[in-house]
């Protein structure tokens, strides 16, 4: 399995019935193709739909049925659509139970950084902000380094989306979580030994007895 | 409610106008005005939307043509010509996170000086802002976003105004339709009075000013 499936496919079995999901553009869009047997969830697209199904078959799309990145998508039997105001509202209100998001940075704390570089790439924070501040649960999927460097960092260096910490970090390499808010290794990926994980990540990792490798 | 032609509609915006638009990633933008927009020229616009959408598409048709000296949007990511005309200083660019751009225009058309939201406390977004603490929690103090024109585009219209949208080209049409002094409307389809139901009608006659005839 690829990275990227590896971290989709670990995050997926996150989910529980019954739970309101926004999933990011990248690889959290990707959670969606790893539910497990036997749950429904109901994934939000935060530019107004909840029940958002896969992407339509050729020469199926409508141009009206959009996901947040503007692309294609179908809606399941039960969607239901709403405006931008609701939207938020579900998100920066605490009705969503988990948003999966990308990052650039997470530091020793949870603290993330997922969008904007200075002086090189501002592409605007669109929704992050509220659903890092907002939903319930807040799961960071990502490679574990970028070009080598590592990516969970002492502080970030870059703007932060909010002050609110995530609550667990799902990347190729590792889960992390932030008991106490510390950063702390909670598994190991597929094959993956605890010294590639700490040569790979800044922050010091806080280290329970047993650290089992992922369940995929 | 009067019915107005696309280039009656446009003539009434002058140079300089602030314009709420609907739409997301162009999904439920009102594309005629927008194209009328670019035919007639006008110039110096301000224009606040969810996102600038990308090159040839919805607003960024106004990007192209140079018309937008100001946005105040949540994404411009997908719109390199923003990020070009923003890094030339021929764009001045206000990012808002989204939920708070759509609770400040919901605001504008609600009788409210702002809202208080906690997203962006702590962030580069709290820059200049007063932060309060209220009942143990902070938030930013946002104030209310108002437009001389919201450019809106709907399902259906009926001759009365009513409106109703479509799945994910609602967004933020039927709450820029309450925060402006004029709301212009173009609709996919303009039918009789009664065949929206009232409790499928999102948008009430009367906050509509001119619909825009289609044909």
């Amino acid at each position: 399995m690829d990275a990227q499936s590896i971290i989709a496919k670990r995050i997926a079995n996150e989910l529980r019935s019954g739970m309101l999901v926004n999933l990011g553009i990248g690889i959290p869009t990707m959670v969606a193709n790893f539910v497990p047997a036997g749950i429904t969830v109901f994934f939000q697209s935060e530019n107004g739909l909840i029940g958002t199904g896969p992407i339509p078959e050729e020469g199926m799309a409508h141009p009206t049925l959009t996901d947040a990145g503007g692309r294609p998508v179908t809606a399941l039997p039960g969607a239901c659509t709403f405006d931008s105001a609701m939207s938020f509202g579900l998100i920066r209100g605490g009705h969503v139970d988990m948003t999966v998001l990308g990052a650039l940075q997470v530091d020793a704390h949870g603290l993330l950084a997922n969008w904007m570089i200075p002086g090189k790439m501002v592409p605007g924070m669109g929704g992050a902000m509220d659903l890092v501040t907002g939903a319930k649960r807040v799961v960071v999927a990502m490679q574990h380094t970028a070009k080598g460097k590592p990516k969970i960092v002492n502080k970030c260096t870059l703007p932060l989306t909010s002050a609110r910490p995530v609550d667990l970090v799902v990347s190729e390499l590792a889960v992390i979580g932030f008991p106490e808010g510390r950063a702390t290794l909670l598994e190991r990926g597929p094959g993956v030994t605890v010294e590639q994980i700490v040569a790979g990540t800044e922050a010091k990792l806080a280290m329970p007895d047993q650290i089992p490798e992922m369940r995929l | 409610m009067k019915t107005v032609c696309v280039e009656d509609a446009v003539a009434m915006i002058p140079d300089g106008a602030t314009l709420m638009i609907g739409g997301f990633m162009a999904v439920g933008s009102p594309e005629r005005v927008i194209d009328e927009l670019v035919r007639q020229g006008k110039r110096n616009l301000t224009v606040i939307a969810n996102d600038n959408a990308m090159p040839g598409r919805g607003i960024g048709k106004l990007v192209d043509a140079g018309l937008v000296s100001r946005t105040v949007a949540s994404h411009i990511g997908l719109n390199p010509e923003t990020q070009r005309q923003m890094i030339a200083k021929k764009m001045e660019v206000d990012l808002v996170p989204q939920g708070t751009l759509i609770e400040r225009i919901r605001a504008g058309g609600y009788g409210l000086g702002g809202v208080l939201t906690p997203t962006g406390v702590g962030t580069v977004v709290e820059e200049g802002k007063q932060r309060v603490e209220l009942n143990g929690k902070n938030y930013l103090v946002e104030p209310a976003l108002r437009a001389d024109f919201a450019l809106v585009h709907a399902f259906l219209a009926d001759y009365l105004g009513n409106l109703s949208y479509a799945l994910t080209a609602r967004n933020f049409n039927p709450v820029m339709a309450m925060a402006a002094d004029t709301t212009i409307v173009t609709a996919d389809n303009i039918v009789p009075v009664g065949l929206i139901s009232p409790d499928h009608v999102v948008t009430p006659a009367p906050l509509v000013d001119y619909l825009v005839t289609n044909g």
